[in-house]
């Protein structure tokens, strides 16, 4: 998902930084000839970035340093599918959404849940320019406005709608399984399934 | 460009949408391996999958099987999972096949496995899903590269082996083994830094979209100074080859939607429409669904982008008709492979 996310951002234009949990020179081949134009550094340059998108393994989160994006901006497009992940009890003894689990664990940076309801490939195959009625849409969720307006832009930048279906926590209705995750819709359409996920949520 | 199938096993269904038995889907299996062998294919890969409707769960007894029944075509397991499997039985297994071949017509692909059906089976823990798959590579080829009967290995995820015969050898002394990924960057990266082939398994998106993977394989191999007859690209994907292109689609489409029946049962996908099936079937999308042409001219405009020297077809799952397969295989043979060749050859 890092990669193909990495392209779609350069070719909307931004400076893209890309860090594994290897160290940057390792990643320095890799980045020149799959995701031209964007740099390999190390985690903690990735995560002084203005936005942060963290695309690993969720079960993973724990090795994410909470002081490097401690007050970043920072778009979780980690998902949970047990079935095919794997059972981890930090979800499954957990009522709260994944990526409310993943805001805990960083402690205070700005959490948007985004991106973790389309296909790799599709990123980069499903955007239109904006206006176009057939434009697919992406749903955002989280409790600091600031920070939903960058990711709304960002989303935008890409060739998709941005949605805002409300607080971190009505990110549950596009976690994995649910229509909004499966499927693919027009902002209209989304904005739909929003509403009847939650009814008294304020999606606009 | 060499032209092959490769299956994971396709129990078929009775009318009524029950499934027939899972050891008929394994005759099955055979047959169209040796059928693929007379009809002149290049390439058999036997998957490793362990559900009712693929029940190929032992691509190297299928393969030793194989290796009896045919006498030219090249058999691989199409991939072996070693990250949750022995590599010295999986090694053992399939030099004993290529003893039984002749010689040289047996390969391994080592896989991770796109699935976690093993992990739950043979007691493994998905946490160590990286490590087992490193450590069980670097095993398979510690024995593979070995130059005599007795092999040193020591690791964490497996018992260390102190000067210990693992037999038989290989005839023409070790086995092509061929990394499996689906796409990931790191994993080109790593077949290229060990200097073995890559497989491709491309199973949505557009395929040409891997060029850059590819690129990123052959330049690793350059950077850690490996060149030669090992650097080499294949590619699977779905595919049904019929007389027409119509008839390849409504073959293959029963199968498609079963497939993604349980698929989606297990993922929580909706259910599957005609209409995402359609959206695959032409160039430049996915599945290679059409007549000889169509196919062959794929293959070709593919070749373009990835420069690979085998691809490889699925084109049975979801209870596909037997004889469907059968004539697939021979027209890949028969119709798809020369087409190919002169294409290739006119460039
Ligand atoms: N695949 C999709 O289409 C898709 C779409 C939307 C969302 N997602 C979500 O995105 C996440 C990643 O999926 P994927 O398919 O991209 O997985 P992937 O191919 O396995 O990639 C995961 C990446 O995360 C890196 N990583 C692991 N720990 C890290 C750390 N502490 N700091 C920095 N990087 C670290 C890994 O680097 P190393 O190799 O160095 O360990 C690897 O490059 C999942 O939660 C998935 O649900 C995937």
């Amino acid at each position: 998902m890092g990669t193909a996310l990495a392209r779609q951002a350069l070719k909307a234009g931004y400076q893209v930084r890309i860090a594994t949990a290897k160290p940057a020179a390792e990643n320095a081949l890799l980045v020149d000839i799959v995701t031209p134009g964007a740099v390999a550094v190390e985690s903690s340059q990735a995560a002084a970035s203005d936005l942060v998108v963290l695309a690993i393994p969720l079960h993973k989160y724990r090795t994410l340093n909470p002081h490097e994006l401690a007050g970043r901006i920072v778009i979780d497009a980690m998902n949970y599918w047990a079935p095919i992940d794997g059972v981890f009890d930090d979800f499954e003894s957990d009522p709260r959404t994944t990526s409310e689990v993943v805001e805990g664990f960083l402690l205070n940076a700005r959490v948007v849940k985004s991106l973790n309801h389309i296909g790799y490939h599709e990123l980069e195959e499903d955007d239109k320019a904006a206006g176009d009625v057939t434009r697919r849409a992406l749903a955002l969720a989280g409790d600091d406005a600031e920070a939903k307006a960058l990711v709304a832009t960002f989303i935008d930048r890409l060739g998709y709608d941005a949605v805002d279906a409300g607080p971190l926590a009505a990110g549950r209705s596009f976690e994995p399984a649910t229509e909004i995750f499966t499927g693919s819709h027009t902002a209209h359409q989304l904005v739909a399934l929003i509403q009847k996920a939650s009814p008294l949520a304020d999606a606009a | 460009m060499q032209i092959g199938a490769y299956s994971f096993g396709d129990t078929q269904l009775n009318p009524d949408g029950s499934s027939r038995s899972t050891a008929e889907a394994i005759k099955n299996l055979f047959d169209a391996i040796v059928h693929a062998d007379t009809v002149g294919l290049d390439y058999f890969g036997i998957g490793e999958h362990h559900t009712v409707s693929m029940p190929a769960s032992s691509p190297s007894a299928l393969i030793a099987a194989a290796a009896a029944a045919t006498t030219q075509i090249t058999l691989g397991s199409a991939a072996s999972i070693i990250s949750t499997d022995d590599p010295v039985r999986v090694f053992q297994q399939l030099a004993t096949a290529d003893a039984i071949s002749g010689g040289g017509r047996i390969e391994i692909t080592a896989g991770r496995g796109s699935s976690v059906e093993t992990f739950p089976l043979f007691g493994f823990d998905l946490n160590d899903y990286d490590e087992l798959y490193a450590q069980k590579l670097d095993l398979l080829l510690t024995l593979n590269n070995s130059q005599a009967e007795h092999v040193t290995w020591t690791g964490r995820t497996r018992p260390s082996i102190s000067d210990l015969a693992v037999v038989p050898r290989p005839v023409n002394g070790s086995l092509p083994i061929w990394i499996a990924t689906g796409g990931s960057a790191p994993s080109s990266a790593r077949a290229g830094r060990l200097g073995l082939p890559i497989s491709y398994g491309i199973i949505g998106g557009q395929p040409h979209r891997f060029a850059p993977l590819a690129n990123l394989y052959r330049q690793s191999a350059a950077q850690a100074g490996h060149s030669g007859d090992n650097i080499k690209v294949s590619v699977a994907t779905f595919g049904l080859v019929a007389p027409t292109k119509q008839e390849a689609i409504d073959r293959l489409y029963p199968g498609w939607v079963n497939l993604n029946l349980e698929m989606g049962k297990l993922r929580g996908w909706p259910a599957p429409q005609r209409r995402d099936f359609l959206a695959q079937v032409n160039a430049p999308n996915a599945y290679f669904v059409g007549d000889p042409d169509d196919i062959a001219t794929r293959i070709v405009e593919l070749h373009r982008h990835l420069g690979h020297m085998r691809h490889f077809f699925q084109g049975d799952h979801g209870g596909l008709p037997q004889e469907y397969l059968l004539e697939s295989l021979t027209l890949l043979a028969t119709e798809v492979k020369p087409r190919v060749q002169r294409l290739l050859a006119a460039k």
